[in-house]
């Protein structure tokens, strides 16, 4: 490896909720254009590693880097980590994408409304600018003619990827997506799967919690098996999908197949 | 019924819908304003911002508007400091005395509403804002405080309505708004039917103008679409 930091970089994180330990000690590193996929059954806890890495959970134990800097963190009185600086996390925050498995638009804004009002706010772009943005990236994901309507009027699939569209338009360096088609009947699996696959062709760096096997196996780069908190399986999708090392890993894939 | 007699009063009746339309305006107004802050503290996660304003929402939710208001008006000018004090020319005047004590109780209902409304949003959409790298401020400023309007406006209104009504509690402290001004009139004609009738339609009047008021409000801020999902 030369030089450049990795896109992001988790060590040893550790998440409680009371006595249960959810994350035993995580550490994870992306590169640039890497595409990691988290599988795991329900309650290995991925969900709450992907939510720790933008604090919106926090951990009790842990770094987080994103292309090198460090998310500075202190001890809150309940044990937990919670940011130090609110400028910093505020700024690592847009810089982190989130799509999250019910999509979470505004439904008070269009769709247009609820891409530019992150750039707008936090990046300080004009309206025309943001505008300019979203419209180009509802094209990507294709709902351009859906501009004007409210979240509502959408079906899943469309909603979701007009929540992909707000993610994309702060221009964010590392995607996280948790469960983003869980949500979605199967029919708009495949519309909102093949938005991110785009994405991972275009050389995005991105984090992938979900539970479409044939989709992590096709488009990522690494995939990591979560069991129990701790990471039991990790390497290139070959590897952990044929050929795990882990009694339980094994299982876990001869189920979903 | 009467009918000359009450053309013949109407125009009185009318100064007293007019003044009782301007202090429900007033109070509700500055009520919002007031119980934004107020409503704001009241979800915060911070219990002891959370209960700096119960103390003021449960006097004014637990005591009779009429008491507050003889508190106020009766009250306030038992003490010199009071009488001697820079606010007496307002304290002493039943106007001023009855849109503080309007704007003050119906403050406490709308903080309460806006607080459930608040704590109605879906963490998910707050969560959303903050993943974007809002900050807090921006967060509230202009996803929360928006979302909250919509959830809320509908039992605002309802708030609204109910001061309406409540407002003729003036009438003991002197105001002739619409119910004292009727009151005034029936010691004169002694026809307590016609002139009742007439403040009864103008108060059914203004709750109509009201309610059609603020449902043109929802459908234009979409209040229907963005309950539930």
């Amino acid at each position: 490896m030369t030089g450049s930091p990795p896109a992001l970089e988790i060590r040893d994180l550790h998440k409680r909720y009371g006595a249960h330990e959810v994350l035993k000690g995580i550490s994870l590193t992306a590169r640039d254009g890497d595409v990691i996929s988290i599988l795991g059954s329900s309650g290995s806890g991925k969900s709450t590693f992907l939510r720790c890495i933008n604090l919106l959970e926090n951990p009790h134990q842990g770094q987080i880097l994103v292309a090198g800097e460090q998310l500075k963190l202190k001890a809150a009185s309940n044990g937990e980590l919670v940011a130090a600086d609110s400028k910093q996390i505020n700024r690592l925050r847009s810089e982190i994408g989130f799509v999250f498995q019910n999509f979470n638009l505004w439904p008070h804004m269009s769709v247009l409304d609820n891409i530019i009002e992150a750039p707008r706010r936090v990046l300080g772009l004009s309206k025309a600018e943001a505008t300019e943005r979203a419209e180009a990236l509802l094209a990507k994901v294709g709902i351009a003619d859906k501009r004007h309507v409210y979240p509502n009027q959408l079906s899943g699939g469309q909603q979701q990827r007009a929540a992909i569209a707000r993610t994309l338009c702060m221009e964010p360096k590392v995607i996280l997506f948790d469960e983003p088609t869980s949500a979605l009947d199967p029919e708009m699996v495949q519309e909102v799967l093949n938005v991110i696959r785009a994405l991972a062709e275009e050389g995005r760096t991105m984090l992938l919690v979900t539970h479409e096997m044939n989709f992590a196996r096709q488009v990522s780069s690494e995939v990591v098996f979560l069991h129990q908190g701790l990471v039991e399986e990790q390497g290139p999708p070959a590897q952990v999908f044929d050929n795990p090392g882990s009694a339980r890993c094994k299982q876990f894939m001869s189920s979903n197949h | 019924m009467n009918w000359e007699l009450i053309f013949k009063w109407l125009p009185r009746i009318a100064e007293g819908a007019w003044l009782t339309l301007e202090l429900v305006a007033i109070a509700v107004i500055a009520g919002l304003i007031l119980a934004i802050p107020l409503g704001i503290a009241r979800s915060s996660r911070q219990w002891w911002l959370r209960s700096l304003p119960y103390a003021y929402i449960f006097f004014f939710r637990g005591t009779p508007l009429l008491v507050q208001l003889f508190l106020v008006y009766y009250g306030l000018a038992q003490f010199d400091a009071v009488r001697q004090g820079p606010l007496w020319p307002y304290l002493r005047d039943p106007y001023w005395c009855a849109i503080i004590t309007l704007t003050l109780h119906t403050a406490a209902y709308i903080a309460e509403i806006l607080r459930g409304a608040i704590q109605a949003i879906p963490p998910g959409e707050i969560e959303a804002a903050r993943a974007l790298g809002m900050s807090r401020a921006q967060a509230l400023l202009h996803i929360i405080l928006p979302r909250a309007t919509r959830i809320g406006l509908p039992a605002y209104s309802n708030e609204v309505i109910l001061m309406l009504k409540a407002s003729a509690l003036a009438s003991t402290i002197t105001l002739l708004e619409l119910t004292g001004m009727s009151r005034t009139i029936i010691a004169r004609t002694y026809q307590p039917v016609e002139i009742f009738f007439a403040a009864g339609v103008f108060y059914l009047l203004a709750a109509y103008v009201l309610v059609q008021g603020f449902r043109l409000l929802e459908r234009r801020l979409r209040v229907d679409a963005c309950q539930g999902r």
